[in-house]
């Protein structure tokens, strides 16, 4: 029996929570100037691993950008806020991403989070900050699976958890 | 399994992703009060066999905290709303009133309003 998915910890991105008045037109043009993107509606993902932006909550987001850029986007998006209250900080080095690749990822992650993972209702371009087993974590789906963040002091039970759930047992057919 | 769709976000989160918070719409008495209303405030609590408000913590997802009515006993859920109000929507009402005639809790659904 071969493996459901693939989970491979991904190396250091760049990563700003960004907090604010999302519909300020200036923290559109923030989030334009820093990541190329727009602003993303509830539960949205833009962009991609290297370069994006992914809904968090009513008012933060979660900035993608290369590991080495960050310092720069901070200071773009520091520039483009002046005068509103808003929170912009560097939060690489607390996180730990991972892809989760192959054709059994929805499989992998319904199992560990308590999220409807049926196509008809999560896509690709889809965000979710949940509960990955006992842990905290979000994921995005994209073209080739799915990234999952989660706090770097907890990797490890991250990665024993999803490396678990993809190379046991057989998978539901649900998301077939 | 209790699923309440978060206000702020639409999902639908199960229970493990949320955090009780308690009874809804408490209103707080501070240092001038009586010593009755301060009682109140601090132990004073409905317990109802039947729909109640609560306050809920999206937890695991955006964070934010909201309201929810909820039937204690068949945990069937009539909605959800945001916190930032003092009482549960009209239409809210209206429906847990539809359905339990003589719903009464606090001042909210009393059954001669």
């Amino acid at each position: 029996m071969s493996d459901m998915a693939v989970i491979t910890r991904a190396d250091a991105r760049g990563m700003i929570t960004l907090r604010g008045d999302l519909g300020s037109a200036k923290m559109k043009k923030a989030v334009k100037a820093a990541t190329d993107q727009a602003i993303p509606t509830s539960g949205q993902f833009l962009g991609n691993g290297d370069k994006g932006v992914a809904w968090m909550s009513p008012d933060e987001l979660l900035l993608i950008v290369p590991y080495d850029g960050v310092a720069q986007a901070i200071e773009v998006l520091e520039q483009a806020l002046v005068k509103t209250h808003f929170l912009a900080v560097d939060v690489s080095d607390a996180r730990a991403t991972f892809t989760v690749s192959g054709d059994g990822t929805r499989d992998v992650l319904a199992r560990l989070c308590p999220v409807d993972l049926h196509p008809d209702s999560f896509g690709t371009g889809q965000v979710r900050r949940t509960r990955l087993a006992q842990i905290a974590a979000a994921f995005w789906m994209h073209d080739a699976g799915f990234d999952v963040v989660c706090f770097r002091s907890v990797a490890d039970y991250a990665e024993g958890v999803l490396t678990r759930a993809a190379t046991t047992g057989e998978k539901t057919g649900f998301f077939a | 399994m209790l699923i309440l769709e978060c206000p702020y976000c639409g999902v639908n989160a199960d229970e493990t992703e949320l955090h009780a918070g308690g009874e809804a719409h408490l209103k707080r008495f501070g240092p001038e009060a009586s010593d009755e209303e301060f009682e109140g405030y601090l132990f004073v609590r409905e317990n109802p066999k039947g729909v109640h408000l609560e306050r809920w913590q999206h937890r695991y997802g955006c964070g934010k905290w909201f309201h929810a009515a909820r039937c204690t006993t068949t945990l069937e859920v009539f909605g959800t709303y945001p916190a930032q109000t003092l009482a549960p929507p009209k239409e809210l009402v209206a429906k847990i009133k539809e359905k339990r005639p003589d719903w009464t809790w606090r001042e909210f659904g009393g059954a001669s309003t």
